[in-house]
């Protein structure tokens, strides 16, 4: 070979050797300087009640702990990169929601989208969220549509359950008390005139005909109702060993405190959302002992214990008993997921979240069909801790308490 | 027609032509979005005007026409064709409007308003008891489909519609007759005009608009509910708007959809803690500095500033 | 539910309609202002009791009589520099109704946002008194029980205040005739901000009371304020005591429906109660004129 052409082919060897050696080098300095996470929620309006008990402090929560552990871990670039945070506030507003993530999404351009509080605004947003391919983890959204809705958006992940799946748990834990003989079959029932409380409601008409219960009172009752001694009355007069009451915090609360006074006192009593939340412990205290609702936690397990430790000193009070913990689980599913792609690649995160299974603090988690399965649908208050009841068969559940004590006033 | 009137409805034309090219080269959602809710608004506050404005009927019934066409997308949107989901709306609007319009018109001033406040929630909560007690199914899924284009292009047309209209009474007797119960319906009555069948025609032409609009906007929340399809928010955003362009003049209500649209948007994005003490805010100053609205006071100028 | 529990039911039901309406009343009747931020002002005085008894120990019973004055005070500086300018320009004449419903609008949604702020979107609620009482066999709780009796102790002194009183006279005037007013040596302009001052009083009271029963939040104000409205416009603008029997029409209404037809219609009649009343008696069934 010419001398010319042996230093040409020199420098291309050497080259290729640099470039080998140094190219991983060069891509770690490639990595992005934040993990840019955005939420639309409601910080205002009808909704943020419910938001601030279970969604706002979960993602605080969430972003202030591995911020302190210096970010993300992204294997990719060998780093750990901080989380920056673009909130919105959606007033409460299917309208707004979506403009909102709309905006997080193609104008802020944020790499993964949290979502809002209630059926209602993750079902609004759902559709955004497929368009733009990001994940959406569905924790505060409990609808009988989410395998229908799973079909149709590959990037949706339900995690709260049908309203089927409650109903049906709840009421075949009733039989099972029946046939035991610590109740009879009648059921009083009322629901709020709202998606959660119809659903629930449907499910259960369905379920007490199934195993065998007759609904002696069912009623719906209006967002906003002040007052609920007309209906609590005719239930008492009605003699039925079950009472539920699929409501909303504000009536939960005054569900409780008028059945106290009016001295209703089923052997099994069931409420709403609210029940779970720390309000409902700190105005009821020990009068909550007995009484059921949707959602439930294993208080016992270290990791349960962990987190609401952890909650309380972010924010100040405790999580809620219902959707906190499957809030905070989602937010673990995520982080995970992403720590193990290495990268931020919305496609191959979300087919993790999709076929993974992750370590959280309810324990080991894997979605089926895009679709929790492994939740606590029916919980109770024991001894001031709301544990989980049903389904009876899943490791930690308590046996439940009935009858429930009566009330003393 | 005189010429200026040609000119006039051809600048129209040609500002509709060019409004309908948008999402042709705009391909990005949020700014399409956003358009969406500028056209919406500007429908609800064109269609406000158009009987609050000449009639100074002060109304927030708003949601419950565009609340009732949200449903009938809901309720009809996967069974029936397009067109006849909004015809139906149309119909359903219509004769809403007439049963109230007939019923209530005699009622003035505060009352009215009121009323209408009152009328929005009491279809929000019979529509509730309907859906939980008769079709036991309160939470519609609207899986209509319909991109965010359709939904652009027909609020453009509603948007034409309704100037159009309103552009076209001021021109005939029936304007005529509204310019005169405006100024002092004592006056109308006894000059022979039937001031009632006037109201309510205006008043049902409005809430047929409010209607179809919100059968229009539905496919948009996949998820349906009362509370969310009769939201006030959506009466008073309409009402502060139209005030603040000026209810009186065509183009009053583009005036002030646009603006507060786009101020909504901005202290949203950049203010999300405050954003209620703004609006607030942005409100009262309204009210206290120009109260007759964007156009009032740049009537008001042209005539100072003409040199008179 | 026999016939007791539900004349006790509707009763204190009504009661609490009875009392929140009362000072909207005054401030509609007299001072001619219709205000969209009434309902703030009754959850402000709720988030003070609420303060009071979890953070600082005080009883709700001083708290209730710690807020009349400073309830006046607000309310009366509220009509003061936001409400004055607009009668002024207005001349206190029926645009004066339209223009204080936009400008109260906009406060509402100033006050809201504040508090929003400042105690975020959460519910709040403490107990207070919800021991049961029984009454001739009947059950009803005591903070609710104390709501009618301020309901009904405010009413007539009020009503005393009203008739027997050469100030009430004069308050009574101006709702009347406001235009005349002033042949007669009246400053109209004192006098309605007086009774602005005291629907502030009577709604801050109304506040306190509601707290010890009702969770509330940020948001819950329009609903009383509307709860508000429909009892004042039932009543009869300005009427004291057709305020209170209108409320308890309403608790009786909302309670009989709740009972014997389906309690999912309860605001539903609300709403066809009110329209129906504005539509057949505008002026509502007792009247006008503050009696």
């Amino acid at each position: 070979m010419k001398t010319a052409s042996k230093r040409f082919w020199l420098r291309q060897v050497t080259a290729a050797a640099a470039i080998a050696t140094l190219g991983p080098l060069a891509l770690a300095q490639e990595a992005p300087k934040s993990v840019r996470i955005g939420w639309a929620i409601a910080k205002t309006g009808h909704n943020a009640g419910g938001t601030a008990a279970t969604v706002m402090p979960n993602y605080q929560l969430w972003v202030k702990e591995i911020n302190a552990a210096g970010g993300i871990m992204l294997k990719a670039y060998g780093k750990r990169v901080p989380i920056e945070v673009v909130e919105y506030d959606d007033r409460s507003s299917t309208e707004e929601a979506v403009r909102a993530t709309e905006r997080l999404m193609t104008q802020d351009k944020v790499d993964f989208v949290l979502p809002p509080w209630s059926t209602g605004s993750n079902l609004a947003v759902g559709p955004t969220y497929e368009k733009h391919k990001y994940p959406l983890l569905a924790a505060t959204a409990v609808t009988d549509k989410a395998p229908e809705l799973a079909k149709r958006w590959k990037h949706a992940f339900f995690f709260l359950g049908t309203g089927a799946g409650y109903a049906e748990s709840l009421v075949s834990y009733l039989e099972s008390a029946k046939k035991e003989g610590k109740i009879g079959n009648k059921i009083a029932m009322i629901n709020i005139a709202d998606g959660f409380g119809v659903e629930l409601a449907n499910a259960t008409r369905k379920a007490a005909k199934q195993h065998g219960f007759e609904l002696v009172y069912d009623k719906s009752y209006p967002i906003g109702t002040q007052d609920m001694t007309p209906l609590l009355t005719e239930i008492k007069s009605k003699n039925a060993d079950v009472f539920i009451a699929y409501s909303y915090p504000p009536d939960t609360m005054l569900i409780t405190e008028q059945s106290r006074i009016n001295a209703l006192n089923p052997k099994v009593m069931f409420t709403g959302v609210g029940t779970q939340f720390p309000m409902f412990k700190a105005k009821f205290g020990a009068a909550t002992e007995g009484i059921m609702a949707p959602g439930g936690v294993d208080f016992d397990a270290p990791a349960i214990k962990d987190y609401f430790m952890r909650h309380k000193a972010s924010a100040g009070y405790e999580p809620d008993r219902f959707a906190s913990t499957i809030q905070y689980t989602t937010l673990q599913v995520l982080q995970q997921a992403i720590e193990r792609v290495g990268r931020i690649d919305r496609a191959a995160v979300t087919q993790e979240i999709r076929t993974g299974t992750f370590d959280t603090i309810i324990g080991p988690v894997k979605l089926d069909n895009q679709m929790l399965t492994k939740l606590w649908y029916v919980g109770q208050w024991q001894n001031g801790e709301f544990y989980g009841i049903a389904p009876s068969n899943r490791a930690g559940a308590k046996p439940a308490i009935i009858p429930k004590p009566a009330w003393k006033n | 027609m005189s010429r200026r009137d040609c000119l006039a409805w051809g600048a129209g034309a040609l500002a509709l032509a060019g409004l309908a090219t948008v999402p042709r080269w705009m391909h990005n959602d949020y700014y399409l979005s956003l358009l969406i809710s500028v056209l919406m608004y500007s429908v609800l506050a064109s269609a406000w005007a158009l009987f609050s404005g000449p009639t100074r009927y002060v109304s927030l019934a708003t949601v419950a026409f565009f609340g009732v066409g949200a449903y009938t997308t809901a309720v009809f949107g996967e069974s029936l064709p397009w067109a006849a989901v909004l015809l139906i709306a149309l119909g359903v609007g219509v004769a809403m409007a007439l049963v109230v319009g007939l019923a209530t018109l005699r009622l003035s001033g505060v009352y009215f308003v009121i009323f209408s406040f009152g009328l929005a929630e009491l279809t929000k909560q019979l529509v509730t008891w309907w859906e939980v007690n008769i079709t036991k199914d309160l939470g519609r899924y609207v899986f209509v489909d319909i991109t965010a284009q359709d939904i652009y292009w027909q609020l453009l047309v509603l948007l034409a519609l309704v100037l159009g209209l309103r552009a076209w009474i001021a021109r005939t007797r029936l304007g005529l007759a509204l310019r005169v119960i405006g100024e002092d319906e004592t006056v109308a009555v006894h000059v022979g005009i039937n001031t009632t069948r006037v109201k309510v025609l205006l008043f049902t032409l409005s809430a047929a608009f409010m209607t179809v609009a919100g059968a229009i906007m539905a496919p948009r929340w996949t998820y349906l509910d009362p509370t969310i399809a009769f939201a006030p928010a959506i009466s008073f955003q309409t009402l502060i708007m139209a005030l603040l362009g000026g209810a009186g003049t065509l183009f009053g209500p583009l005036l002030g959809a646009v603006p507060l649209v786009l101020l909504f948007e901005f202290l949203s994005a950049n203010f999300p803690n405050h954003f209620a003490i703004l609006v607030g805010l942005v409100f009262m100053v309204i009210v206290y500095a120009v109260p007759q609205g964007i156009s009032g006071w740049l009537r008001r100028r042209k005539h100072h500033g003409g040199g008179k | 539910m026999n016939l007791l529990d539900i004349l006790l039911a509707g009763s204190t039901l009504g009661g609490l309609y009875g009392l929140i309406a009362m000072g909207l009343t005054l401030q509609y009747g007299v001072a001619r202002i219709m205000n969209l931020s009434y309902g703030e002002f009754l959850i402000a005085p709720a988030f003070l009791a609420y303060l009071g008894v979890t953070a600082w120990g005080l009883p709700p019973l001083l708290l209730l009589l710690l807020v009349l004055p400073l309830g006046f005070v607000v309310q009366w500086l509220v009509y003061q520099l936001l409400l004055t300018p607009l009668v002024r320009r207005t001349g206190a004449g029926p645009a004066l109704e339209v223009d204080s419903i936009l400008a109260t609008f906009g406060l509402m949604f100033v006050v809201q946002g504040v508090m929003m702020v400042a105690f975020g979107g959460n519910y709040h609620s403490y107990s207070y008194l919800s021991t049961p009482v029984q009454v001739l066999g009947s059950t009803v709780a005591a903070n609710r029980l104390l709501v009618l009796g301020v309901a009904i102790a405010l009413g007539l002194g009020l009503y005393l205040l009203l008739t027997r009183t050469r100030m009430g006279t004069v308050v009574r005037a101006v709702s009347v005739a406001p235009r005349f007013a002033p042949l007669v040596g009246i400053d109209v302009r004192f006098t309605a901000a007086l009774a602005f001052g005291l629907g502030g009083s009577m709604v801050a009271a109304s506040g306190v009371l509601v707290s010890m029963f009702l969770p509330f939040s940020a948001a819950m104000g329009t609903m009383f304020a509307m709860k508000a409205l429909i009892v004042v416009i039932m009543g009869g603008v300005g009427n004291l005591m057709g305020c209170l029997l209108a409320g308890m029409m309403l608790g009786f209404a909302e309670t009989l429906v709740a009972t014997f037809i389906d309690p999912g219609l309860t605001l539903a009649v609300n709403y066809a109660l009110f329209l129906g009343v504005l539509l057949l008696r505008p002026t509502g069934l007792f009247g006008k004129g503050a009696r």
